[in-house]
């Protein structure tokens, strides 16, 4: 009888044993390229990101350096640099910013930048990739003197400090993603308030008291295998339908006082969130859990323990390394998911940092969604540098995971 | 130990006396019933959240199905999906769908499976130690990055390979090759758990009767593993079905009636993410439209992870 799929390389009976082993190394090299070409397109895809996180730009500005003062604005003192930028702005901007730090306060360069920000107004009008600028370098030179004859191009660094600290802004030069960081950071600590406890508590329950026999623990046990495969964006229905709208009035913060919100905040995000990543928490502490040798639970009942007092002195201390490290992973998981946060209402533009539980919110893969649609080029940079963040935020949560991981090997 | 009763001293359970009954009896521990108790509600918090899905979707998919605009016939055949002049033909958004799910699969069927072969019957410990991270990593990285990636970097090459004007800036192709890319390492994993479970002594049975390596793989443990492998091929399918972003980002927003996947079209994922996005009043046509698009996802992909763990439960029946 011949297997189904005899088709896919021929019948070997008539062929000579050359060509059969001609053939298993073509094969063999088909199955490395298709391997290669994986690895591969994570090279490109990585490259990619990197190359538009600097390059070249065209800068246009609203008022010329030139038209300031004579000298170059870098030679000039700080006495004249706050004399050109009360000439140039509002007297209430004027006012505004000296309140926010006063100016004998702040730094040369600090009010070097705050003439650019307020006065020059600089926007970028091309922008040109890495790549582009090293290896094709004349091509630039040559579209950028013909489509910005008088303009300036020169290189700029997207990723930067200060990327990371400044507010949101609708000028790519002046962008930061500071309101995202903080709610990412918001959004994962109520995720995981709600996710690991109940996480854990669930794993306990199945792996040390739930008898299989029992139809109900049978039920909850497909349950979470079922919920796993729920695409995210469900879990973003979902959380829009019970969190946002029936309990909009606990989580919009009206029970504590808190007026004129609605239930798009932090706290139906977290939620929401956290039912998402619930039954990969299980499953993770259920393993961790599973791995803790029955001879430590066995002597522990020998001495007299009850269960849960077994469970809490011996079960979970020896599981704890596991059930971090799943819980790293699933944080990791968290941080870049973007749908369900659509769905729930994420603001798209926020200036302020978020403050509470109960504030609107912005998150890390929101801010790159939005970067990433618009059609300026200069988005697609800082998307690309925000994006980079995320991928450096994540690959450090893994190598915790990993190192955490291995020192579990080494104790056992 | 002289206070307790040994078996041959207490006989049969009714003559014991009163204290030693009491003592036999399993001691009450009201703390120890209140976390029991804890921890089984936190293992019903899984249930209640399934019962919350089917329920918010079930209820306001019946509300969008009593508005006087929608028929159930024409929500499931019709070719047109325009809510503002009331025509709600969900065939546009699961067509987009598809076609970006067969591209996916295109690409991550063929080269998951050959990368879990080689992995699983060629490479040597230590290369297979190598690569397995490094395509472990395409799985970690978030869809949103695979979206920016499928726009930014996909769509250009394929608008100058094919023109410009036959490529759309946003289309279909691209984000179903993209996602491909996603899903491979999911097929490739599980696949090559299935061919690694896969009995030695089959191997050896081939190698004695002279099969080549190549033919020991493709005939041999291919086929012993194909529950296993058609179980991966099921929940790719179905992660690229439930798939948001990266089709929100590079497949087009508008529904479209299309079959060239050069054109933008809007898939039911991309569809939902656009409509919650923006403002949205409750209890409008466009809200509980995302819930009747919402089921219609969440049958079809529960239906398919279910038939992908039936199978897996089979093909582990067999060999352990």
């Amino acid at each position: 009888m011949k297997p189904f799929n005899s088709w896919m390389i021929g019948n070997g009976n008539q062929e000579s044993l050359a060509g059969r082993h001609r053939k298993g190394k073509a094969w063999r090299n088909l199955f490395v390229s298709s391997l290669v070409i994986g690895v591969l397109s994570l090279v490109v895809l990585l490259f990619s990101i990197v190359d538009q996180t600097m390059g070249w730009i065209v800068v246009e500005y609203k008022n010329q350096p030139s038209e300031l003062s004579l000298q170059p604005l870098e030679a000039l003192n700080q006495d004249e640099l706050v004399g050109i930028l009360q000439d140039n702005v509002t007297a209430r901007r004027f006012k505004a910013l000296n309140q926010a730090i006063p100016f004998t306060d702040r730094s040369t360069e600090d009010i070097l930048d705050l003439i650019t920000e307020e006065v020059l107004q600089p926007s970028v009008v091309m922008s040109y990739r890495l790549s582009m600028g090293i290896f094709n370098r004349e091509e630039m030179l040559a579209d950028a003197a013909e489509r910005y004859p008088d303009a300036e191009l020169k290189f700029h660094l997207w990723i930067k400090p200060e990327f990371l600290n400044r507010p949101m802004s609708s000028n790519p030069l002046f962008a930061g993603i500071r309101p995202a960081l903080l709610g990412s950071l918001f959004l994962i600590l109520i995720t995981i308030g709600f996710a690991f406890p109940i996480g854990i508590g669930a794993a306990i329950y199945l792996e040390e008291y739930a008898d299989q026999r029992v139809w109900f623990n049978r039920v909850i046990q497909a349950n979470i295998e079922n919920l796993a495969g729920v695409p995210s964006i469900v879990y973003g229905i979902l959380g829009l339908a019970i969190f946002v709208r029936a309990l909009g009035g606990i989580t919009s913060g009206s029970f504590v006082g808190i007026e004129g919100g609605n239930g798009r905040t932090i706290l139906s995000a977290g939620l929401t969130m956290g039912l998402l990543v619930l039954p990969v928490m299980i499953v993770n502490a259920r393993e961790a859990i599973r791995a803790v040798p029955q001879s430590l639970r066995l002597a522990s009942y020998g001495l007299g323990a009850t269960r849960w007092q077994t469970i809490w002195h011996h079960v979970l201390p020896s599981a704890i390394s596991g059930i971090l490290t799943g819980t790293i992973l699933t944080i990791s998981r968290a941080i870049g998911e973007t749908a369900p946060l659509i769905v729930v209402g994420a603001a798209t533009y926020l200036t302020s940092d978020p403050t509470g539980p109960f504030s609107k919110f912005t998150a890390l893969p929101i801010l790159i969604y939005n970067w990433t649609t618009r059609p300026q080029e200069a988005f697609r940079n800082i998307a690309a540098t925000a994006i980079l963040v995320l991928l450096i935020v994540l690959l450090t949560l893994n190598a915790a995971a990993i190192l955490l991981r291995n020192r579990l090997q080494n104790r056992i | 130990m002289a206070e307790y009763a040994t078996t041959s001293q207490i006989g049969s359970k009714d003559q014991l006396e009163p204290n030693i009954r009491q003592q036999l009896t399993r001691k009450k521990r009201p703390g120890e019933m209140m976390i029991q108790v804890f921890l089984l509600l936190a293992g019903a918090v899984s249930i209640l959240t399934t019962v919350g899905i089917v329920f918010e979707l079930g209820k306001e998919s019946l509300l969008f199905f009593q508005t006087p605009e929608v028929r159930l016939w024409d929500f499931l055949t019709g070719t047109r999906w325009s809510p503002t002049i009331g025509s709600f033909g969900v065939l546009p958004l699961v067509n987009a769908t598809l076609m970006t799910t067969i591209f996916a699969m295109v690409v991550a069927i063929p080269l998951g499976l050959a990368s879990a072969i080689y992995l699983s019957e060629y490479a040597s410990i230590r290369v297979r130690k190598i690569l397995k991270p490094l395509l472990e990593i395409l799985a970690g990285i978030p869809t949103v990055v695979y979206g920016y990636f499928a726009l930014t970097f996909v769509t250009p090459i394929l608008r100058s390979i094919l023109g410009s004007d036959t490529v759309q800036i946003y289309n279909t192709l691209s984000a179903g090759l993209v996602m491909g890319i996603m899903i491979l390492p999911l097929i490739s994993s599980m696949s090559e758990d299935a061919l690694s479970a896969v009995p030695r002594s089959l191997r050896e049975a081939a190698y004695g009767l002279g099969a080549t390596r190549l033919e020991t793989s493709i005939k041999v443990v291919l086929p012993a593993a194909l529950s296993g492998i058609i179980a991966a091929v099921l929940l790719g399918i179905s992660r690229a079905i439930g798939e948001t972003m990266i089709v929100a980002i590079a497949a087009g927003s508008g529904p479209a009636f299309t079959f060239n996947p050069l054109k933008s079209a809007e898939t039911m994922t991309g569809y939902i993410a656009r409509i919650s996005g923006g403002d949205l009043s409750y209890d409008s046509a466009d809200y509980n439209s995302i819930f009747a698009i919402g089921l219609l996802l969440f049958v079809i992909t529960l239906g398919l992870n279910f038939l992908s763990r039936k199978l897996v439960v089979r093909f582990r029946e067999v060999y352990e």
